[in-house]
């Protein structure tokens, strides 16, 4: 506890990022400090693709579909995307999985930071503004191909709706009125719940909007996993409402993708 | 060139002390207690927004008694240290023990090095999963660590606080008991009703997943007392 770091000029104040830059810098996601070859392939590198978030009757459901891949390879079978943020918030993530993987946990901590720091937590778009820092903070590593894109959603305890993020590279945030989804398989999701999608859905038909769309990008996109019934890898799903951020359970995700698969995924042979 | 006074080290070291014990008397006391539901930390304090007790980190909290800008400093110390540590490792490798070690450090040289103490009492507690395994840390102005088990009193009029305690502890309380406890024997009068107002209530949730930290409502004190 080295006080002597700290003057009233280099206060970091509420921000734990801020705090790194003072006590421990090596530990900030810290772009300038790499230069890649111009042969280093990034698409090498584990990739998370689809995610979605919509918003239903009471707050929003965040799915992502599991798979990560590097190139034409699967690097990964079983990633989760779809992250609490804090209690009443989620992150969901596209992009280079390592580099997204860091800026989550960063974005918790920095949430939370500032919650026991300042005695109260950020307002909903104060959230959503410091993820678009913390995403423009990377954009000279965007720009070697090194991409994080997340979605930013929860249930705004002040409004007391549910609100739906989405950003680009420099940290552009744009916030959606119903639904958005992204990565490589983010256009076929996004078209399956255009087409299904209604204001003030009820919970059941939400989620299952949510595992359609993953199902109709895993058709579509090579990057995007789709059911995996031998392992018994489904999509991951949250509803975040009044009560908060919570997962369905592995068995009732199972159980919901069983029964719709029946419908029209069946559809290209027939 | 003019030779300084001589002032022995005993001289110095007491009137330091003394000049703290004394910014920590005029303060009002608190008590953390150990109970079945987690521990609870009750603190006699008319405001509503400057706390005494807060979080820091998943299973670990924070009191303090005396001068509110040093003992707050010390707490934001906390909570950076603390957050720093999970950050770069991992959530389960910040502990109580640790942290209280530090803040002595810390104490015993700003008592030592600087021309004024720190005029404060701090405890860290950190919740186990069974009582047994709670611990609570108890640090004085100048850097002593004390490890304390059942309940811990901050801040002056100890004995009195302390003989109340000890008559009313038991093992595995309640929640409601325990702060019912705290709060009669932070009591010097003890013929007018408990004032919910005038109490800062925080406890560690046993049960809780991760933040235990969790902060009694005046209509939660009210339905107690």
């Amino acid at each position: 506890m080295d006080f002597s770091k700290i003057t009233p000029l280099t206060d970091p104040g509420t921000s734990f990022i801020e705090y790194l830059r003072v006590s421990q810098p090596d530990l900030l996601p810290n772009a300038s400090k790499y230069e890649f070859a111009n042969s280093f392939d990034t698409a090498s590198l584990p990739h998370a693709t689809t995610v979605v978030a919509l918003t239903f009757k009471d707050g929003v459901i965040m799915a992502g579909d599991r798979r990560a891949t590097a190139g034409l390879s699967i690097a990964h079978r079983k990633m989760d995307k779809v992250l609490p943020a804090d209690s009443h918030s989620g992150i969901a993530i596209a992009g280079t999985a390592g580099i997204a993987m860091d800026l989550v946990r960063l974005f918790q901590v920095q949430l939370e930071h500032y919650e026991k720091m300042a005695g109260e937590e950020l307002s909903f778009e104060g959230k959503a503004n410091q993820l678009s820092f913390m995403i423009r903070g990377n954009l000279p590593m965007a720009m070697q191909g090194l991409l994080v894109v997340p979605l930013f959603a929860g249930f705004d305890l002040a409004r007391k709706i549910g609100r739906v993020f989405s950003y680009d590279a420099t940290g552009g945030r744009y916030e959606e009125l119903d639904y958005t989804a992204t990565g490589s398989g983010s256009v076929h999701a996004k078209n399956w719940i255009k087409a299904s999608y209604d204001k003030d859905l009820e919970v059941d038909v939400a989620i299952d909007i949510a595992i359609r769309s993953l199902f109709a990008a895993a058709d579509e996109d090579a990057g995007t996993g789709g059911p995996d019934l031998v392992r018994k890898i489904f999509p991951s799903v949250a509803t975040i409402t009044q009560d908060g951020f919570e997962y369905l359970s592995d068995e009732e995700i199972e159980q919901r993708a069983n029964s719709l698969l029946a419908g029209p995924e069946q559809g290209g042979d027939q | 060139m003019t030779t300084p006074f001589y002032v022995s080290p005993e001289q110095v070291m007491k009137d330091r002390a003394d000049y703290a014990r004394k910014g920590i008397a005029r303060g009002r006391s608190l008590v953390a207690i150990e109970c079945a539901d987690g521990i609870v930390m009750v603190a006699e304090n008319p405001s509503k927004t400057l706390n005494k007790v807060s979080e820091i980190y998943d299973r670990i909290a924070f009191a303090g008694v005396g001068k509110y800008n040093e003992f707050q400093m010390l707490r934001n110390a906390g909570v950076r240290l603390a957050d720093q540590k999970g950050y770069a490792y991992s959530r389960e490798d910040v502990v109580a023990n640790e942290l209280a070690n530090t803040y002595a450090q810390s104490l015993g040289q700003v008592f030592t090095n600087e021309m004024k103490p720190f005029e404060v009492e701090i405890l860290v507690a950190q919740v186990g999963t069974t009582a047994a395994e709670d611990e609570i840390f108890h640090i004085l102005y100048d850097g002593t660590v004390m490890d304390e088990d059942d309940y811990c009193i901050l801040g002056g009029n100890k004995e009195e606080i302390e003989e109340k305690l000890k008559n009313g502890f038991e093992k595995d309380m309640t929640l409601a008991q325990a702060i019912t406890l705290g709060a009669n024997s932070l009591r010097t009068d003890s013929e007018t009703p408990i004032d919910t107002a005038q109490l800062e209530v925080g406890y560690l949730d046993r049960s809780a997943t991760r933040r235990c930290f969790k902060r009694m409502k005046k209509d939660e004190l009210e339905e107690i007392f």
